[in-house]
Formats: C-alpha cells, sequence, structure tokens
C-alpha cells in the first residue's frame, strides 16, 4: 500500500489537472462546434492525432518548439477548413445524423492518412529542451512541462473567452449558435461564420494533440480512446457549453489520475463511471440547459 | 412481364425470412471459400441487429460492440473455463449481451439524437476496459483462446464444427432462428411503434405508448440478437479477440448497416456482405484498407444515404409508382 501523505495527494491532484487541461481544451473544440452547427464531430480525436504528427514533424522540421505550436494547430485548422467547406456542408439541412456519420468516415481516412505519410508505428516523442525538468511547487517537485500544459490551456481558455465575448466576431458566434436564422436575416453569410467556427474547432484539437505529444504515445491509433474521453467530458459538462467543457475537464483528469492513484486497475474505467452517475443524477450535465439532452 | 416480376417482388416480400434461409443456403456453395461466407452469415446478423435499434427505431448506436464481445466472451468463457457444451455456452453468450443491454439501454435512452450515439460510445467503452483488464477470465490484449467445440451426437448424426460446411449450417439455424424472431417483432404491433418512434417520437408518446419502455425494450432485443452474432463467432474463430469490444467493431455495424441500406430487411446482410466481401478483395492488393473504406463510407453517405438495397428498392418503387395508374402492383418496400 501506498503511503498517503498530503503533498502525494497534492502531486497527484496537479497532475489530474495537467491532464484535465488536455481533455478540457478537446471538448471546447467539440462543443465549440457542437453549440454553433449542431454537428457531433467523430473526427474530433483523429484531428487530435493529426495534431500530434504534425507537431513532432514540424518541431523536426524546424526545430524549435513554439514554431510546431503555431504551425502544426494552423495546418490542422486548415485541414478542417477544407473538410467542412468540400464534406459536411453538402450535409445541412439532412438528418442530424448524417454529419456525425461523416466525420466517422472522416476519422478512417485521417488515421490511414497518418500511417501512409508516418508509418503505422507511430513516432519518438520527447519534452522539449525548454520545458525539461522540476519544478519546485512548495509541496514537492513537478514535472515543468505539465505546468505548462496547464498555463497553456489557461492562456487558450481566456483567449477564446475573449475572442467570443469581446470581439464582433465572437459577436455573431454567440447569436448564430442561438438562432440561426435570425443572424442570416440579419444580412450575414452564416454559411461563413460555420466554416470558420469548424476550423477553430478542428485547430483547438490539433493544439491539444501537440501539446498531448510528449506525454503519450504518438500512433495512429491514439485519437480513439482520446475521442471516447471527450465524449465523456463534453456529456458531464453540458453538450455545446463551454464553461462546462473546461470545468469537466478538469474534473474528469482529477478523478482519472486520482483513482489511479488508489486503484490504478480502474483509472480507465472510473472517468466512465463518473460519466453514468452524471446521466443517472442530471441528464444534461453541469451546465447544460434541461431538455436539451433530450431535445434534438 | 413486368407484373410476373413484381408478383415475384411480392412473394419474395411476403416469405422474407424463407426467402433469406434459400438465399443463405445455397451461399457457401458459390463462394470461394466457406470462412468468409461464415463471416458474412455473422456479421449479417450483427447488422441486423443493429439496424433493429438504428434502422427501425431511429437511434444511431456507436456501442454495439459491447454486445457483440459479451456475446462472444461469455460463450468462449463458458467452454474454456466451465466446460460447457457449445449449445450452453450460445445461451450463456446470449444472455449475458441481453443483461448488458437492459444496463446500457437505461442509461443510454435517458438521452435522445446525438447524446444517444456519444452516451453509447461511452459506455461501451467500459465494457471495453473491464474485459481487457479481467485478464484471468479474458485473456486480456491476447484475446481468450481455446474455445474449442466437441463433436457431438444429434439423432444419430455425428456434427463436427470442424468440417466449415458443417459449421457454415449449424450457425445457419441459429441465424435463420434469428431472423424468424426479428421479422415476427418487426411485423408485430410493437414493431409499428417502433417505426412510429423513429418517425415522430412526441406525437408516439401523445398516441399513448410508453415511448421510454419501448425503447428499452427494442435496445434490448438489439443486444440479444448481437450477442447472438458474436456467441457464434465465438464458434467460428474459436477464439475471441479484444477487438470484437472495440469501438471500430461498433463502428462496423453502422458502416454495414448504411452500405447495405438502413430500415430495411434485407439491407444489413447485403451491407456486410458488400463490406467483408470488399475488405477480403482490397487487403489483397493494399495494407491501406481503412482508407478505402473510409472513403467509400463517405461517398455513401453523401450521395446514397439508402444504401445499395435501400437505393434498389426506392428506384423499383419509383418505377412501379409510374406502372400504379395501369393497375399494376406496388412493390411493398416496407416488407423488403
Amino acid at each position: 500500500m501506498i503511503e498517503l501523505s498530503i503533498p502525494l495527494l497534492l502531486a497527484q491532484l496537479t497532475t489530474g489537472i495537467a491532464l484535465g487541461a488536455v481533455y478540457a481544451l478537446l471538448a471546447l473544440g467539440l462543443s465549440l462546434i457542437f453549440g454553433m452547427l449542431t454537428v457531433v464531430n467523430f473526427a474530433h480525436g483523429a484531428f487530435f492525432m493529426v495534431g500530434a504528427f504534425l507537431g513532432v514533424y514540424f518541431l523536426g522540421l524546424t526545430g524549435s518548439f513554439w514554431f510546431s505550436l503555431v504551425l502544426a494547430p494552423l495546418a490542422v485548422g486548415a485541414i478542417g477548413l477544407v473538410c467542412e467547406r468540400v464534406l459536411v456542408r453538402p450535409l445541412y439541412g439532412r438528418g442530424i445524423d448524417d454529419p456525425l456519420l461523416l466525420t466517422f468516415g472522416l476519422s478512417y481516412v485521417l488515421v490511414e492518412a497518418m500511417r501512409i505519410a508516418f508509418g503505422i508505428e507511430g513516432m519518438p516523442t520527447s519534452t522539449p529542451a525548454e520545458l525539461r525538468g522540476a519544478t519546485n511547487l512548495g509541496f514537492g517537485f513537478f514535472p515543468t512541462y505539465r505546468l505548462f500544459l496547464i498555463v497553456a490551456t489557461a492562456v487558450v481558455v481566456i483567449a477564446l473567452w475573449l475572442f467570443i465575448e469581446k470581439t464582433r466576431f465572437g459577436l455573431i458566434i454567440r447569436a448564430g449558435s442561438r438562432d440561426p436564422e435570425i443572424v442570416r436575416v440579419l444580412g450575414i453569410d452564416i454559411a461563413r461564420v460555420w466554416l470558420i467556427v469548424f476550423g477553430i474547432g478542428c485547430a483547438i484539437a490539433g493544439l491539444s494533440g501537440v501539446l498531448a505529444a510528449p506525454t503519450r504515445a504518438v500512433n495512429p491509433e491514439m485519437g480513439i480512446p482520446v475521442l471516447a474521453e471527450s465524449f465523456v467530458v463534453t456529456v458531464v459538462g453540458g453538450m455545446g457549453s463551454l464553461p462546462g467543457a473546461v470545468v469537466a475537464g478538469l474534473l474528469v483528469g482529477v478523478v482519472y489520475s486520482m483513482t489511479s492513484l488508489f486503484a490504478p486497475d480502474l483509472a480507465e474505467l472510473s472517468i466512465f463511471v463518473l460519466m453514468a452517475v452524471v446521466l443517472l443524477v442530471r441528464p444534461q450535465g453541469f451546465f447544460g440547459k434541461a431538455g436539451l439532452m433530450s431535445g434534438t | 412481364m413486368r407484373s410476373a416480376s413484381f408478383a415475384i417482388v411480392d412473394f419474395i416480400a411476403k416469405h422474407r425470412v424463407g426467402a433469406v434461409i434459400v438465399l443463405l443456403i445455397v451461399f457457401p456453395l458459390v463462394m470461394p471459400y466457406q470462412a468468409l461466407a461464415i463471416n458474412i452469415l455473422v456479421f449479417g446478423l450483427y447488422a441486423v441487429g443493429f439496424n433493429l435499434l438504428f434502422g427501425y427505431t431511429g437511434l444511431l448506436s456507436f456501442g454495439h460492440a459491447a454486445f457483440l464481445g459479451v456475446g462472444a466472451y461469455l460463450c468462449g468463457i463458458a467452454i474454456v473455463h466451465f466446460g460447457w457444451p457449445w449449445y450452453l455456452a450460445i445461451v450463456a453468450g446470449v444472455a449475458a449481451a441481453t443483461l448488458v443491454g437492459v444496463v446500457i439501454g437505461y442509461l443510454a435512452i435517458r438521452t435522445r439524437g446525438i447524446y444517444f450515439s456519444m452516451v453509447t460510445l461511452a459506455l461501451a467503452q467500459i465494457v471495453y476496459y473491464a474485459f481487457y483488464k479481467a485478464e484471468r477470465w479474458t485473456g486480456g490484449e491476447n484475446g481468450l483462446r481455446g474455445v474449442r467445440v466437441e463433436p457431438m451426437q444429434l439423432f444419430g448424426f455425428t456434427i463436427d464444427l470442424v468440417d466449415p460446411m458443417t459449421k457454415y449450417y449449424v450457425i445457419l439455424v441459429f441465424v435463420a432462428a434469428a431472423l424468424w424472431f426479428v421479422s415476427r417483432v418487426l411485423k408485430s404491433p410493437f414493431g409499428a411503434v417502433i417505426e412510429a418512434i423513429r418517425e415522430n417520437e412526441k406525437r408516439t408518446a401523445a398516441c399513448g405508448y410508453d415511448v421510454a419502455r419501448a425503447k428499452l425494450l427494442v435496445f434490448t432485443l438489439s443486444a440479444a440478437v448481437c450477442g447472438l452474432a458474436g456467441a457464434l463467432r465465438a464458434l467460428h474463430l474459436s477464439i475471441v479477440p479484444i477487438d470484437s469490444l472495440h469501438y471500430l467493431q461498433s463502428g462496423q455495424a453502422v458502416m454495414m448497416c448504411l452500405l447495405g441500406g438502413m430500415g430495411t430487411f434485407f439491407g444489413p446482410f447485403i451491407g456486410a456482405a458488400a463490406f467483408l466481401w470488399l475488405e477480403d478483395v482490397t487487403t489483397t492488393m493494399t495494407s491501406h484498407w481503412m482508407l478505402v473504406v473510409g472513403v467509400i463510407f463517405m461517398i455513401f453517405v453523401l450521395f446514397f444515404p439508402k444504401g445499395i438495397w435501400g437505393s434498389l428498392l426506392h428506384w423499383m418503387r419509383r418505377d412501379s409508382r409510374a406502372n400504379e395508374a395501369v393497375g399494376e402492383t406496388v412493390v411493398p418496400e416496407r416488407a423488403l
């Protein structure tokens, strides 16, 4: 049995928050797309995986982690834009399941494309030199890279919040997610807004892939468990809710890391059990509107 | 000439289970090898079970691998760890899948639409991890090995599943029974209720039907049929790979069903056959099979959402509509 102590618990809690930061980012992208387009992106895990691959690729190409941190999400966002324009857009106005099915097929193509481009073995990763080592947090030393994950996520969340709440385009996004019809009547090209939001959502998925790459194995299948986990986060947080995505992301990360401290075998299970409990007690999730879960 | 061909279609529609069975009896004789024929049989049943929920009730589950896998594992465990005869092991597999279906269904039907897809996916992951970790019983990552089937005596005949043709026809008996059962369910008043839920859930509830109960029941039935497919697959492969519970296995049911034609009786079988045949052909040419299937699937979603069989029926009905004016029979599309 492990000797339990406050520093150990605090360290594990911080690990959980670092893990949760990645979940929060993933769920943010998913919720942003859903809130606006009412499309569940089943290729979200695949975009995460593509982000991780491109991050490692650009790191090798440019030699700088910071460049890859910018370039890879932009590239993933660009792929997202093309996918929305060519594949998802023809499906608007059809059944709600159709975009979901299409993005599911898309995830197959993206996985295989990465296999063709980078091989089936995956790529070796390492923590960028600037962020190696550990930092003293007062209760013990903690890997610097994981602290960086938390900070980076906070920056993205704040930037996204400012973008949506304080800019003109953010105003259009908010209005569009409430009533696309009226926004269109007011003379705004809503299809263009949807296109950009889909691109941003994919770029955020790509960014979380780049950020997560040094902490896990990069291979073409890495997106599959991630997709299921980000669904758990969105269901727990409330579908389409951005604060919900952040809070539930961090909670899921902490639950995972705490369970792996006490019962390592049950760690993967724990977050799904959490979702089951939330479904029983509050089906719409923490921040979801009542009835939304049973609507559409 | 026209009316004769419609009379045949009409006859098939009335005896749809019989028609499938006759087709499946002849089927292995024309296939290049029996293993593929048995695969099509098993996955066809899997797709039929899935279609009950997706095609007829309009609920898109992304977690049906849980039922295929639990059916396969429990059938395998009964044989490997308890030494049960194979026919009892099948019962064990179906019972376990049904039970898991009740539990997952109870949680999942609290949600609707796309949430249903997400929640079923996530709940199926629980089953995946649980079986993955229970290595002592399931063999973990390596899968459950050694699902051997002893020859048995029945009415003086020896049934030995080692012979592929015998295996095919033994499995066919179970598949035929399940098809009859599904057809019966669809023809019953309950079958009309689930189709009503697909068309308009609120209105069905307003008509006085207990929508939640009907959904749970159809979810459970669907799980049972998929569990049977899983148990039969365990007997066929004599190993249960952990992939049976994987998310991609759930996706396969979706693909087969959509490829063939959701909400049609014959569609899922045609979809399963097309999918497995395609896999068989492409994997000999390229290792990038997922790319091919992904692209084909997207093309179907975009341009042929009715699937192969559904599009064919649609085309036939349009044809027969034109003839309706001159007193021709209309193809009973719903029954096919």
